[in-house]
């Protein structure tokens, strides 16, 4: 058993052997081989899980438009969404989408830099020991909940405050709100934190107070960072499916105001795609409202790319 | 005087905006727990449902949510670790690693419901597995993996250079020197990794309501044999989880009580996440004293 261990296949003092021993891979570079081979087909897995999410979801939200002919621009500005007639106008649920998205995230993003401003100026200690598991606490709590919650509470309270039904755009902002906040607490709060120790250092010691160090040099600093983090909520929203689904309303209909029911493109997928069959325009446009989250997810990835790549030049400089 | 006024002005709103943040988690909690703990019995922790008298306890639910998060992890945790191995490792910094970096941030920001559709498509509409167990936890390792990896590559990068270095001075491959030194060192971080993992997963129903299914078929737990059709183990059953109960009961709103109902199932989600989190932080601090032999 030594003899293996020290990686080779038998123990022979033949010099003969020995060179020919010296061709073969040791035990070690075997090894090596064996790990490297599972390692590789790990991340093959994943790569090859991404490439056919995107092939098979582009496949199928392209049907609509190369099997069932419908035109592009129409489907994307069209206003009458009822595919089972023939119509197949997505404007709807595109702006149902990109107004609860842009709701939430001007809403949530004071909220988000006020107690990353805390956490990292003004009670760092409180911060970590208090707002830290709040806002790990906030990422915890699963989405249905926030949707059950949005149902119970929101829902009645904007009945009871503007009349109609309750659900529509504003309900699911407020649903939204809670959800993005913290993440783009934690990554303002990130951004915050990195912001080099002297520049605040520079402007205390200029007299400046803490809210103009703050608002006029930390902030700044920290502007690129504090865009990703809104991006990221952003695209949390935009794609978060069943809480919008459980306040919005889901009538497929342009919003008229933002206290009317109203849908996302998430909300008439998940109420959608188990009522249609596969192959037909009904089911085919559902999944060209896929494709539209889908690419949307990919813009809103390609947007921190750029913002990251653009602070990185403005610190250069 | 004036900026000093702005100061004190900035301070007390920011204040005020930290105030709100934590009420409404307060609230948040309290709602749900003091309006569903109530109703939360033995009988309602281990009955079956009957979504439709209203009555009934949710059994069935947390046995799919526990039996699916078991099996999501046993295929999420070993591609993950050998993705994040190769990634700390052996991914030279070039285009081709850039790009996987980029497929798995991709990954990551899919919304979930676009990942539950695309496990639909592939394992309900093309193979033809139905509703099910399996099709529930693929589309659940899907959603887990880009963060796990990612999470595992972190903790193996943390490790210091030195114990690679001694590693591989002693002759040891790279493959036995990460296995054998690096994974042990760094495993705190991958386990409290792994459990928070565990708590995203527990509450995902987005995902699942288009793979797992909706429906929770009564199941014979005195059978433990998974190729029985009855059986609670059978991965080809489908399988509706506790987070996906919550949502079609309040979207189908046949049940009476479905406000009752939905609070209490919350109350046990929220609490088996908020146990998960517990868990994480006093496993992985348990870990690191283990690990790192320090008091």
């Amino acid at each position: 058993m030594e003899q293996t261990s020290s990686g080779f296949k038998q123990e022979d003092t033949q010099p003969k052997d020995w060179a020919q021993q010296l061709h073969h891979a040791t035990r070690a570079t075997r090894e090596d081989w064996f790990g490297r081979g599972i390692s590789y087909l790990c991340i093959g897995v994943i790569i090859l899980v991404v490439a056919s999410m995107l092939w098979f979801i582009t496949s199928k939200g392209i049907a609509t438009f190369t099997h069932n002919h419908v035109n592009v621009g129409q489907f994307l500005t069209g206003t009458n969404w009822a595919p089972d007639q023939g119509k197949t106008g997505a404007l709807p649920m595109i702006i149902g989408s990109f107004a609860v998205t842009f709701a939430a995230a001007i809403v949530a993003t004071p909220f988000a830099v006020g107690t990353a401003i805390f956490m990292t100026e003004i009670a760092p200690k409180r911060g970590r020991k208090v707002l830290q598991p709040v806002i790990e606490l906030l990422v915890g709590i699963p989405s249905v909940v926030y949707g059950f919650i949005g149902l119970a509470v929101v829902v009645p309270f904007m009945r009871h405050l503007v009349g109609g039904s309750g659900f529509g755009i504003i309900s699911a902002t407020f649903v939204l709100f809670v959800m993005v906040l913290p993440t783009i607490t934690t990554m303002t709060v990130d951004s915050l934190r990195a912001v080099p120790r002297f520049y605040k250092e520079a402007s205390l010691a200029l007299g400046a107070t803490r809210w103009q160090t703050v608002s006029r040099v930390i902030l700044r600093a920290a502007t690129p960072g504090i865009l990703t983090a809104i991006i990221f909520g952003m695209a949390r929203a935009f794609g978060e499916a069943l809480a919008v689904q459980m306040v919005i309303g889901n009538a497929a209909i342009m919003p008229k105001n933002l206290i009317s029911p109203a849908s996302t493109l998430t909300s008439q997928l998940t109420t959608g795609i188990g009522d249609t069959i596969d192959g037909t325009l009904p089911n085919n446009a559902l999944w060209s409202l896929a494709l539209i989250l889908l690419l949307m997810s990919l813009f809103f990835n390609a947007l921190v790319r750029i913002i990251a790549k653009r602070g990185q030049l403005s610190h250069e400089r | 005087m004036n900026a000093k006024r702005k100061d004190l002005l900035a301070t007390i709103i920011i204040d005020v905006i930290v105030a709100t943040v934590v009420g409404i988690l307060v609230f948040l909690l309290a709602y749900i727990l003091i309006s569903g703990l109530p109703h939360v019995s033995w009988s309602f922790l281990t009955g079956s449902a009957d979504s439709f008298s209203g009555a009934g306890g949710i059994g069935v639910q947390l046995f799919n949510s526990f039996y699916l998060l078991i099996l999501t992890m046993l295929i999420s945790i070993p591609i993950s670790l050998g993705a994040g191995i190769y990634l700390a490792e052996y991914a030279k910094d070039n285009w081709r690693t850039r790009l996987i970096r980029s497929a798995i941030e991709v990954l990551s920001s899919l919304p979930s419901v676009v990942v539950g559709l695309f496990g639909f498509l592939l394992f309900v509409v093309k193979f033809k597995i139905g509703f099910s167990v399996i099709s529930g936890a693929i589309a659940l390792t899907f959603f887990n993996l880009p963060l796990l990896t990612r999470n595992i590559e972190e903790s193996l990068s943390a490790v210091s250079r030195s114990q690679r270095e001694a590693g591989l001075s002693l002759g040891l491959s790279k493959w036995k020197t990460e296995i054998g030194i690096i994974l042990p060192v760094a495993l705190p971080g991958i386990v409290t990794g792994v459990v928070l993992s565990a708590g995203r997963v527990f509450g995902e129903a987005a995902a699942l309501i288009y793979t797992a299914g909706q429906s929770a078929p009564v199941t014979n737990f005195a059978d433990w044999n998974p190729m029985d059709a009855a059986s609670p183990l059978n991965p080809l059953r489908p399988a509706e989880t506790l987070a996906v109960h919550i949502w079609k009961v309040n979207t189908e709103g046949l049940a009476s009580n479905a406000a009752q109902l939905s609070a209490a199932a919350s109350a046990v989600l929220i609490i088996a996440v908020l146990l998960f989190n517990l868990f994480a932080r006093v496993l992985g601090n348990y870990l690191y004293r283990r690990v790192t032999a320090s008091k």
